[in-house]
């Protein structure tokens, strides 16, 4: 779990944040040695539950380590009656502590016990964040048999900053093409909608929130293979496309509601749509736990798992852009785009073409949003919203409703999004820069970069 | 006082009835175009008349139910959880940040339901107000000056945003609109730089007690409680009748300005660029100057609302996104756009009926089925679902007029 773009230029030695994602499972136990339980290590029932962790700098695993464990009420405030607890962490750096009866624990690094030049730092989780360097749990009976892990942060001193700034560029702009690639499958989706219909669907983005979540129910639910499941989620979410068209977009098209009402329909689907995710779950899901393995290629570090998604969407790219310029039916689609009346003169049955988009569309955003679940941190009922501006940056950056726009709209938004950091923006501003970058572009080129420069007011 | 509009409507009258035919008659237009391709049954009703007359009853029942549990609720009655969810209706419709919701409502209107602009950043107007109006307070900058900075902060943000896009197409400044207001939004909530962090608070804000101060100096109320039915809160302070009382008068004068303008010659104007904007050029009307001045205005409207939405509670970049930019939508369309207590009406029902609903399936539901959170949660999809239908269709909403939104950008 090391977290890029944290280096502030400048300052020696550079401190490194080395937040520990403790126990996910128990893989990161297991990485340290066979000998996992070497002490008596709390195993979770109903009965009895478990806090655990590891405490792990990067370099080295940090054994002796006093943590603290104090009961509290729901207000933070300690229980009267009820004594602190410290437990120890073992050789493999990782602490446990039982109890019996459900309730809110604070949880804390002794300092004093911490190696020299090793810091405790404040939880950056404003939920669980307590006073001073504690984060609050709320300990629950059961669960995963190897215990809840608690993330505490540590900071190894001295460290010095292993990449130049360059390593530093090349990392970023790896993930920033990575994003852009998916990115892209996910516009030139919402771009081709725009282009047949006319509609700036609001919506879009829960489509790469139900690929996530799909994944998820497929992989963690159901059990399927991960990459079998990638391709159902993305036949799963074909599907749905074709069903809203069907059932929603077709009939109020026939009703000849305007665009703008129309609009406003995808935003009110949206946050139907935010809503559902939200009934099934509130908190980030991931459909893989566990470290996935990666490929370092000299200073860039890529996990496999990201290298095949960049594969699959570029193929997929490709097969698009290919099947819109030589097949039949991508020459209607872009007849359609063109001109829907004088496509619809020339034989061209439009609402099968406008079906055929959304399925297509909807699919590939699917897709996209399991393979963005995949490769960044997993994927929350609310991800969706702040992709969804990226991608409109994108789209209109490309020039609204030109499928081959939005593919380089999206290369751009997704690259100046990670790059940016490298060039002193910070972090918090890094989505930012994206609309920035859009909203100055209207000013010179309103038509986009690929649009067609006719009057657009 | 909606029939009077109708002098001044450029659209010819229409049978004002659901099966009206669109006339679809601008073939350049993708959407009439695809619906002529599609086999000509335009305007052809999605439901028959029936189900609409039912509709349009179980409407009326529900109004009904709303208004007779909110009564009992002032009365004091106390029948079981009808009458709490009662009071939680009560107590939202006569909230101060349900009118600062309909402030923010009313600079909308100016916006979509006059002039016919996409605004989807309206809670970027709102939160730039507050921040202008909380900062200044914060840095010791008297109340009348710091509700002009306010204000200034959110117009110089309309002027900014309308230079590239009002001369565009219509989507353009929707989309522009959303991304600038979550810029401020990412701006505002950055733990950096500190010299903007230390005056914004970063994620947690600006706390209540920091800006509040020259408000409640003004009140003449007294302290302590004070109690009007079963409405019982404290006098002057953070949740209290004052502020209340202020956030109210500032909705009815708003509605007022909103009535005086859109009567001017300026309002018609608005009206006709809405219509039909090439028209309004070929008066020799300067399109572009009269698109600023509404989003101007409007803006200004949504600072206000801005700083009315802290008043009593504390200042949270992150309450004022995207999401309260799609409620502003919401209440607008249910109240009814181009009217004048439409968004007053709306944004009071959008609050109520949101209560309604979460209560109702909270309490008869079983909770093995849907707990309190999900039928939070399932309230806020029934709102997602009910502004699709409301779009579809009652796009007049309660008070609105249909043939005033008839117009496509």
């Amino acid at each position: 779990m090391r977290f890029e773009g944290r280096r502030t230029a400048g300052k020696a030695p550079v401190a490194r944040w080395l937040l520990v994602a403790a126990a996910l499972l128990g893989t990161v136990v297991l990485v340290g040695g066979p000998a996992a339980a070497e002490t008596e290590a709390c195993r979770a029932s109903a009965e009895q539950g478990c806090l655990t962790g590891t405490l792990d700098t990067g370099e080295e695993r940090l054994a002796d380590v006093e943590v603290l464990v104090t009961p509290v009420d729901q207000q933070g405030q300690p229980l009267p009656g009820v004594e602190p607890t410290t437990v120890t962490t073992d050789d493999n750096g990782v602490w446990s502590f039982a109890f019996s009866e459900q309730g809110r624990f604070q949880v804390e690094i002794v300092e004093d016990s911490l190696p020299d030049g090793v810091d405790a730092l404040p939880s950056e989780n404003k939920l669980l964040k307590g006073p001073g360097n504690s984060v609050f749990v709320n300990g629950q009976l059961g669960g995963l048999a190897s215990g809840q892990p608690v993330i505490l942060g540590i900071r190894a001193e001295g460290f010095e900053a292993e990449g130049s700034d360059l390593d530093y560029f090349l990392q970023s702009s790896v993930n920033g093409i990575r994003l852009g690639l998916l990115l892209a499958l996910a516009s030139i989706g919402l771009s081709l909608i725009y282009g047949t219909t006319g509609l700036s669907n609001f919506a879009h983005a829960e489509l790469l929130t139900l690929g996530g979540f799909l994944g998820y129910l497929l992989v963690n639910t159901f059990g399927l293979p991960l990459w079998p499941a990638v391709a159902l989620v993305a036949v799963l979410a074909g599907a749905f496309g074709w069903f809203q068209d069907r059932a929603l977009w077709q009939p109020l098209r026939r009703r000849g509601l305007g665009l703008i009402q129309l609009m406003i329909v995808t935003i009110g689907l949206s946050l139907a749509l935010q809503y559902v995710f939200q009934l099934v779950d509130t908190e980030t899901i991931r459909i893989t736990t566990g470290i996935p393995e990666s490929l370092q290629i000299g200073s860039i570090g890529i996990t496999w798992q990201s290298v095949i998604a960049m594969i699959i969407a570029v193929v997929l790219l490709i097969a698009v852009g290919f099947a819109l310029v030589r097949t039949r039916i991508g020459q209607a689609t872009r007849a359609v785009a063109d001109n829907p009346a004088l496509a619809a003169a020339s034989g061209i049955d439009v609402d099968r073409v406008i079906r055929l988009v959304w399925t297509v569309a909807a699919a590939l955003a699917g897709l996209a949003g399991v393979l963005y679940a995949l490769v960044t941190n997993g994927v929350k009922w609310d991800s969706g919203m702040q992709i969804l501006l990226l991608l409109f940056a994108a789209v209109t950056l490309g020039g609204l409703g030109t499928a081959f726009g939005a593919l380089i709209g999206a290369m751009i938004i997704g690259y100046v999004v990670e790059v940016s950091p490298v060039f002193g923006m910070p972090n918090d501003y890094k989505y930012a820069t994206a609309l920035v970058l859009l909203i100055l572009l209207l000013l010179v080129r309103p038509q986009g970069l690929l649009g067609r420069a006719e009057r657009v007011g | 006082m909606v029939d009077d509009n109708k002098h001044t409507q450029p659209v010819q009258d229409e049978a004002e009835d659901a099966t009206v035919v669109d006339t679809a008659t601008d073939m350049s237009d993708t959407s009439a175009a695809v619906t002529a391709a599609a086999g000509g049954d335009v305007g052809r009703p999605l439901v028959s008349d029936r189900v609409r007359q039912a509709a349009t009853y179980v409407a009326w029942a529900v109004g009904a139910l709303i208004v007779l549990a909110m009564v009992l609720a002032f009365l004091g009655v106390d029948a079981g959880w009808p009458t709490e969810v009662g009071f939680s209706m009560l107590d939202a419709a006569v909230d101060p940040q349900t009118a600062a919701v309909a402030v923010a409502v009313i600079g909308l209107n100016i916006h979509f339901g006059y002039t016919g602009l996409l605004n989807f950043g309206q809670a970027g107007f709102m939160l730039l107000g507050a921040y202008g109006f909380a900062i200044s307070i914060s840095e010791g900058v008297p109340l009348v000056f710091a509700i002009l900075i306010g204000f200034a902060a959110s117009g110089l943000f309309a002027v900014v945003l309308g230079v590239p896009t009002l001369k565009l197409r219509g989507d353009y400044l929707a989309i522009v609109t959303i991304s600038a207001a979550e810029i401020v939004r990412y701006v505002g909530r950055a733990g950096s730089p500190a010299v903007v962090s230390e005056r914004t608070g970063g994620p947690q804000g600006i706390e209540g007690q920091e800006f509040r101060g020259p408000i409640n100096d003004l009140s003449f109320l007294g302290t302590g409680d004070f109690s009007i039915g079963s409405l019982d809160y404290i006098q002057t302070g953070a949740n209290s009748w004052w502020v209340r009382l202020v956030a109210w008068c500032i909705v009815l004068l708003c509605a007022l300005v909103v009535f005086l303008l859109v009567r001017s010659p300026w309002g018609r104007l608005l009206r006709g660029v809405r219509e039909d904007e090439d028209a309004i050029r070929s008066l020799g009307k300067n399109v572009f100057a009269i698109k600023m001045q509404a989003l101007v205005l409007g803006g200004m409207f949504g600072a206000l609302a801005g700083m009315l939405y802290i008043l009593p509670a504390s200042l949270v970049p992150d309450s004022m996104g995207r999401t309260l930019t799609f409620y502003i939508w919401t209440a607008l369309l249910l109240g009814g756009a181009a009217t004048v207590f439409g968004p007053v009406l709306g944004a009071i029902l959008f609050f109520v009926v949101r209560i309604l609903v979460t209560g109702i399936a909270d309490n008869t539901v079983p909770d093995s089925v849907l707990n309190t959170q999900q039928a939070g949660q399932f309230g806020w999809i029934v709102i997602g679902v009910s502004l699709m239908l409301l779009v579809i269709f009652r796009p007049q909403g309660v008070l609105g007029d249909k043939r005033e939104l008839r117009f496509n950008v």
